[in-house]
């Protein structure tokens, strides 16, 4: 997992203790939120990075599982927790059948593919208001005023979404999905099902995006069509933490998420306050040029291209330039 | 039947600007195998472009053709320059970081634009914006109707560029094969630039023609890009005369739609004719028509 086991239980032990050295609502909020990305980042990086299948619909799987979680309430009047245990099996079952129709597509087409799909959910849910309440959204009441137990419960499912995502790749499943990543023909000459792991990978990323919406609509407690199935603010976002941190890597999504939130809500509140208010519009002006910029000069993201990012920095020649990163 | 013929004829003249933007499209495509995901943004500017002639200039919308048009073609030939060909020589996992660069492109000059313009909805309002002719009980909109026309000039033209000049023989010898095209000394790489300026310049032109009888906000351009995908996808890729074709099915189904199921549903209409295209019929209308 890390050639450095300890920096993996310092950097753990700071995250367990962050709640009692940080008495700030506002970073525990950020912080929740990044977690919130670690999961979905990591996802979408376990199909797009590892499988090579690149989806742009990931606000599907995150819509589902939110709209699950909130229409546990309105429909069922369950708790919204129960989101959390359901959410997962649904958006995997969404993702089967999604499956089930993009996968007959490759590369790009399947790319479009995931774009049409994410906006026929957010069109339905817009328009089937009996059921989703449409427009205007879906408002529940928060379960606890305190930020400290949904903080933890974000960094339980950040872990566990990495720990399986490392032992998935870790499995005969991982090499058969880097293999059809390489090259999909050969894979399927030596005899691996592509279809069916290609669904499996499917079916891991959208379980977790699930639960990572179930979680969104009990924190946030108010979802709506526009917000959980945006294709700028979901979809492109997840893709956004996947290539800045580094596609194809264990630790790329996590950095991109943590990067990516700071990086929002920084231009978000203009600097804290430092700057003019105009700034504050600029953000999404940012991302796009932080995409250009990483796309251009980054092409594998920060823990991909990390021996490059060092050899610029420290000059030192002895840094190899070829590979970086596990991207096993 | 009165109302039908009218929804299809609301259909196919909004069909004819639709087919502009995917001639665009679908030229990009043919020529560098890429998804231009920054398509309907690259429209916004150029209406943004008019709107701010018309509405500081004094110019007439069709006259402000002149100007958005080359403006666009300069931007969307930089665009390819500086932007999208470098990372032809950067080695990467994902082969779609191209793709990725233009949603990157798409999403900075959206955020320009709203810098400047700020979110507002913007209209221009000229003496003919509303005007209608009737035909036999059918009601024309007159700039639509101008605007259908136009958009026949262009493509007429468009065609004629690339059936009877060297240039344009040049950019279909491209499109067929990269690598043989430069064998026979073709600068493909010249060949590109010039296409996505074209391609730019089409959806230009499609943006102007439609401000007269549109509403213009910076988050316009997304809803275009996924239109100018379902059209090029109908079509299929890289075929013009399918582009045409899937433009003005579009427009039909999206009138269709909007009059017999729900006009809250008229996008997700072009959305479901996307999948059933890809599903059923992958390789598009250029498999019917082969051309």
């Amino acid at each position: 997992m890390n050639s450095r086991p300890w920096v993996l239980g310092i950097i753990g032990l700071l995250l367990l203790a962050f709640p009692f050295l940080v008495p700030s609502d506002y970073y525990r909020h950020i912080l929740i939120i990044s977690l919130m990305w670690v999961v979905i980042g990591s996802s979408w990086n376990l199909l797009a990075g590892y499988t090579g299948q690149v989806s742009f619909g990931h606000a599907v799987f995150f819509g589902t599982g939110a709209y699950t979680a909130g229409l546990c309430v309105t429909k069922l009047g369950i708790s919204a927790w129960w989101g959390l245990v359901l959410g997962g099996p649904v958006a995997l079952l969404v993702g089967l059948v999604i499956g089930w129709i993009c996968f007959r597509l490759r590369g790009p087409y399947f790319a479009l593919a995931t774009i049409a799909v994410g906006e026929i959910f957010r069109l339905v849910a817009i328009a089937w208001r009996d059921f989703t309440e449409g427009m205007e959204g879906i408002l529940i009441i928060q379960t606890n005023r305190s930020k400290v137990p949904y903080y933890y419960l974000a960094l339980l499912l950040a872990a566990g979404c990495i720990l399986a995502i490392h032992l998935v790749m870790r499995s005969k499943w991982g090499y058969y999905f880097v293999a059809i990543r390489e090259d999909q023909d050969v894979a399927e000459a030596i005899g691996i099902s592509t279809f069916r792991y290609k669904s499996l990978s499917l079916m891991i990323s959208s379980f977790f995006t699930g639960v990572a919406g179930a979680f969104y609509m009990n924190y946030m407690a108010f979802i709506d069509p526009h917000v959980v199935f945006s294709l700028h603010d979901v979809s492109i976002m997840a893709i956004l933490v996947g290539i800045i941190g580094g596609v194809g890597t264990l630790w790329g999504p996590p950095l991109g998420a943590l990067v990516m939130v700071w990086l929002q809500e920084t231009f978000r509140s203009s600097f804290f306050g430092l700057l003019p208010r105009w700034v504050s519009e600029a953000h999404v002006l940012v991302f796009g040029l932080l995409v250009i910029f990483v796309i251009r000069y980054l092409a594998n993201g920060i823990v991909g291209d990390w021996a490059h990012i060092k050899q610029l920095i420290f000059r030192s020649k002895a840094a190899s330039f070829s590979t970086g990163g596990d991207r096993s | 039947m009165e109302m039908f013929i009218q929804t299809l004829v609301s259909g196919i003249l909004i069909g004819g600007i639709y087919a502009l933007i995917g001639i665009g499209m679908t030229l990009i495509m043919g020529v560098m195998k890429i998804i231009n995901l920054a398509h309907g943004q690259l429209m916004m500017v150029a209406m943004y472009i008019t709107f701010v002639c018309h509405q500081y200039l004094g110019l007439d919308p069709y006259f402000a053709l002149f100007i958005a048009m080359p403006c666009l073609f300069v931007l969307g030939a930089a665009i390819q320059k500086y932007l999208l060909n470098p990372l032809l020589k950067v080695d990467s996992i994902l082969p779609e970081n191209q793709v990725l660069m233009t949603v990157g492109i798409g999403m900075v000059l959206t955020e320009v634009m709203r810098f400047i313009f700020h979110s507002d909805y913007r209209s221009i309002e000229t003496g003919y914006s509303s005007t209608a002719f009737y035909l036999g009980g059918i009601s024309f909109n007159l700039p639509m109707f101008v605007a259908f026309g136009i958009a026949l000039l262009l493509t007429l033209g468009l065609f004629l560029f690339l059936l009877k000049t060297d240039v344009g023989k040049s950019v279909r010898a491209t499109a067929q094969n990269m690598d043989a095209a430069m064998i026979l000394g073709i600068n493909a790489h010249w060949i590109t630039i010039l296409t996505y300026g074209l391609g730019s310049a089409l959806v230009a032109a499609a943006g102007t023609l439609l401000l007269p009888i549109y509403y213009l906000f910076p988050d316009i351009g997304g809803p275009f890009t996924l239109k100018a995908f379902v059209i090029t996808m109908l079509g299929g890729m890289g075929s013009t005369v399918g582009a045409i074709v899937g433009g003005v099915v579009l427009g039909v189904a999206e009138s269709l739609g909007a009059t017999y199921i729900a006009m809250s549903l008229k996008d997700a209409v072009a959305m479901v004719i996307f999948l059933l295209v890809l599903i059923f019929l992958p390789g598009g209308l250029k498999k019917l028509t082969k051309v």
